[in-house]
């Protein structure tokens, strides 16, 4: 940054200031409003306005049962659809009791490590677009098209796979695919770090994302972030390590962590992970295991009654489930703890005193997924 | 004897001006609507409203692989009095709806409305749900109707080249 | 497909009992509702709630909130809150979740805010007041988030709100 600082010397009630809707129809803000107050080019405050997409995912999930829950659980976060039914499947498992087989395991890591390149692509395709740099998104969202390709062949659809159900996976992957997912792993780590050379280090781009939107530790801590937000500020945390589930402490890898709280950091920890996610995928179709993949458990599972709070990491950061259970088919209560909702706090807090074109950069290096945050 | 001549005179004056009417339709006004329709066709432009989950496959569609740009569909991000495709790209919530009403009242004509998954067909998968519309075409009048829970990006190709289709034979000049 | 092997057997939930009989020997009226290896779950009164949480975030470590999450129990005519906690800063506690829970009657849903000890928790109470109608007494702007701006129906997550059609 050029060493500007900004001071605003009017209160946010004076007449300079201007309510602006940065709304449900643009094209930088996706499925979300931000209600901004501005001073010319200078926001002084602003606030999030969520609610656009909410679907009643909780409230439905109490008039099906359990296996009739996973199509629609997906849905809220459909870049990684697996990684949101990890943890529901994990706490169906707690509950039941459900020993899932080792392979089972392994494959379920393979696609949650798939579905979190396919989402950073996606996340890092559009932050190319919002700085303005047109070839990142052609070459993300091509790119993603590879990793998406090898996941459907194991999961059946483009992006909605419904693979991770509680008791297993609903299906074996096809001969002959780890392969082919050894030859899509080699190429991405060249094609990463090409990335780095037009992107990553790209004069215009760090101009505009270095120093921009800084979160400090402490308020990142405080403020509940979770995540490559939490991680570019400097916390070394993720679920696969520190409450390692399924198959994750079979593989060795590492946490990503950076300094600085900015938004480049931000956006860079994304790459680093999917490096760590190519040398998992790489060693989990080296040494998956034979044997069956899925529990018999019957079109309407009979859960015990009883209580769990389970959590994986998906793409965006901690993704957690409440389970109450009751002894009927259904769930008594099912909250969905989403990253994006659990990030919400943290975008009012950076989206002030900073210049209008430091909005999108910012708001979109948080990762917020709308949809996931309404559910 | 003189009204039959008028008659006479009038009967041949209405034959001559319908023939006129048809030379002009033909020569002039049918080349002028095929004119005007193959460049509406051929320069869809969509609006920016992303919506739900079948956005990302919009976006797989805009991206390098399935690229909706060589059918003259381009994303232009300007303002949305110069686009005249909206693509209900998902689930439309309540809170949404008077928005999309907007957006859409706000289109200068000619615009056309693509219902993309099935959500925005007749709800889809949250039919039940306490927040959602069932279906869009309550609210607005829609031209092409794409199933698919989210439809592949091809298929919402197709569902751009039914809409070509459908604006090459539109009847009038207005493109309605 | 396959034949169904037992589970292996659960560890002994120790550091559960440790912090559970901390939080016992300071707070007698507080319950513990279960335990597992890496969870504990435990039931303070609406007027102690603070100060067990004020205990639970200063001497037992657990300072990043998860999630805040509210069950309708309405057989017994009452709401439940629950407050999960992780601990980022303590080491050895970095797989475990606290469950902090109070219970109203349903009639008066009235708990303090604990925006003052959790700063997160902010929009994960006013989400859970638009649901089910509690109010947070103390938060700053507890008015709609998801739900649209014209709803005037019962909080939907209540058991006694159904779905149209259901």
């Amino acid at each position: 940054m050029s060493g500007l600082t900004i001071q605003s010397e009017y209160s946010p009630d004076s007449d300079r200031i201007m309510a602006v809707s940065f709304g449900p129809q643009h094209p930088g803000a996706g499925h979300f409003r931000i209600k901004l107050w501005l001073d010319g080019d200078y926001l002084v405050r602003s606030e999030p306005d969520p609610g656009y997409v909410h679907r009643g995912e909780e409230k439905m999930g109490e008039y099906r049962n359990y296996t009739q829950n996973v199509p629609h659980l997906e849905r809220p976060v459909i870049l990684d659809s697996s990684n949101i039914l990890f943890p529901y499947a994990l706490g169906v498992d707690e509950l039941m009791n459900n020993n899932v087989p080792p392979r089972a395991q392994y494959l379920r890591v393979i696609m949650a490590e798939c579905n979190r390149i396919i989402s950073h692509m996606y996340f890092l395709g559009i932050m190319g677009i919002f700085t303005g740099h047109s070839t990142m998104i052609e070459w993300g969202m091509g790119d993603r098209d590879f990793w998406i390709d090898l996941a459907s062949r194991i999961g059946g659809a483009r992006v909605t796979f419904a693979y991770i159900i509680p008791g297993g996976v609903r299906n074996d992957m096809p001969e002959g695919l780890a392969e082919k997912g050894l030859k899509t792993c080699d190429w991405f780590e060249k094609r990463i770090d090409e990335y780095d050379r037009i992107f990553f280090k790209n004069p215009i781009f760090v101009e505009r994302t270095e120093g921009v939107g800084v979160l400090s530790t402490e308020d990142a801590v405080k403020l509940g972030a979770v995540g490559t937000v939490l991680r570019a500020s400097g916390v070394k945390r993720d679920v696969r390590k520190d409450e390692p589930y399924s198959a994750y402490p079979d593989f060795d890898f590492d946490i990503p962590v950076l300094k600085s709280g900015d938004s480049w950091a931000r956006c860079y920890v994304a790459v680093e992970e999917m490096r760590q996610s190519v040398k998992i995928i790489r060693q989990a179709f080296k040494q998956i295991p034979p044997g069956p993949v899925r529990l018999k458990l019957g079109p309407q599972p009979r859960v015990p009654a009883g209580e769990v709070y389970s959590r994986t990491e998906a793409a965006r950061g901690e993704m957690s489930y409440h389970i109450v259970a009751d002894g009927t088919p259904r769930p008594y209560r099912l909250k969905i703890g989403t990253p994006s909702f659990k990030n919400l706090a943290v975008l009012p807090h950076l989206l002030k005193n900073c210049h209008v074109a430091d909005i999108p950069v910012i708001y979109w290096s948080g990762n917020y997924w709308p949809v996931e945050a309404d559910r | 004897m003189v009204e039959a001549e008028s008659a006479q005179k009038s009967g041949t004056f209405q034959v001559l001006v319908g023939k006129l009417n048809d030379v002009v339709q033909y020569a002039v006004g049918d080349p002028l609507r095929y004119l005007a329709n193959w460049g509406r066709l051929y320069s869809l432009w969509p609006v920016h409203l992303e919506t739900a989950c079948c956005s990302v496959e919009v976006g797989a569609a805009a991206g390098s692989r399935f690229d909706f740009e060589r059918f003259g569909t381009l994303e232009a991000f300007g303002s949305l009095r110069a686009c005249d495709l909206i693509i209900v790209m998902g689930t439309i919530t309540r809170k949404l709806a008077p928005r999309l009403k907007l957006i859409y009242d706000q289109m200068a004509e000619p615009r056309y409305v693509i219902a993309m998954g099935a959500c925005a067909i007749t709800g889809g998968l949250y039919f039940d749900s306490y927040n959602v519309l069932r279906g869009i075409d309550d609210i607005i009048p829609v031209d092409v109707f794409v199933p698919g829970c989210p439809p592949r990006a091809e298929a919402l190709l197709q569902g751009i080249v039914l809409l070509q289709e459908k604006i090459r034979r539109a009847p009038s000049l207005s493109g309605a | 497909m396959s034949q169904v092997q037992p589970a292996p057997a659960k560890p002994e939930p120790v550091r559960a009992k440790e912090l559970a009989s901390r939080i016992t020997s300071k707070f007698p009226e507080v319950k513990t509702d279960w335990m597992k290896e890496r969870r504990l779950k435990v039931t303070a009164t609406v007027a102690t709630m603070k100060d067990v949480c004020l205990f639970v975030r200063d001497e037992l470590g657990f300072d990043h909130i998860s999630t805040v999450s509210g069950v309708d129990w309405i057989a017994k005519n009452e709401f439940e809150v629950v407050y999960f906690i992780n601990s980022l800063s303590k080491p050895g506690l970095e797989d475990f979740v606290i469950g902090v829970a109070e219970r109203v009657p349903r009639d008066n849903p009235v708990v303090p805010t604990l925006i003052e000890v959790w700063s997160g928790a902010e929009y994960d109470e006013r989400e859970t007041h638009e649901m089910f109608g509690i109010n947070f007494q103390g938060h700053p702007n507890q008015g709609h988030l998801l739900l649209p701006e014209d709803w005037n129906d019962l909080p939907p997550l209540r058991k006694d709100y159904n779905s149209p059609g259901r």
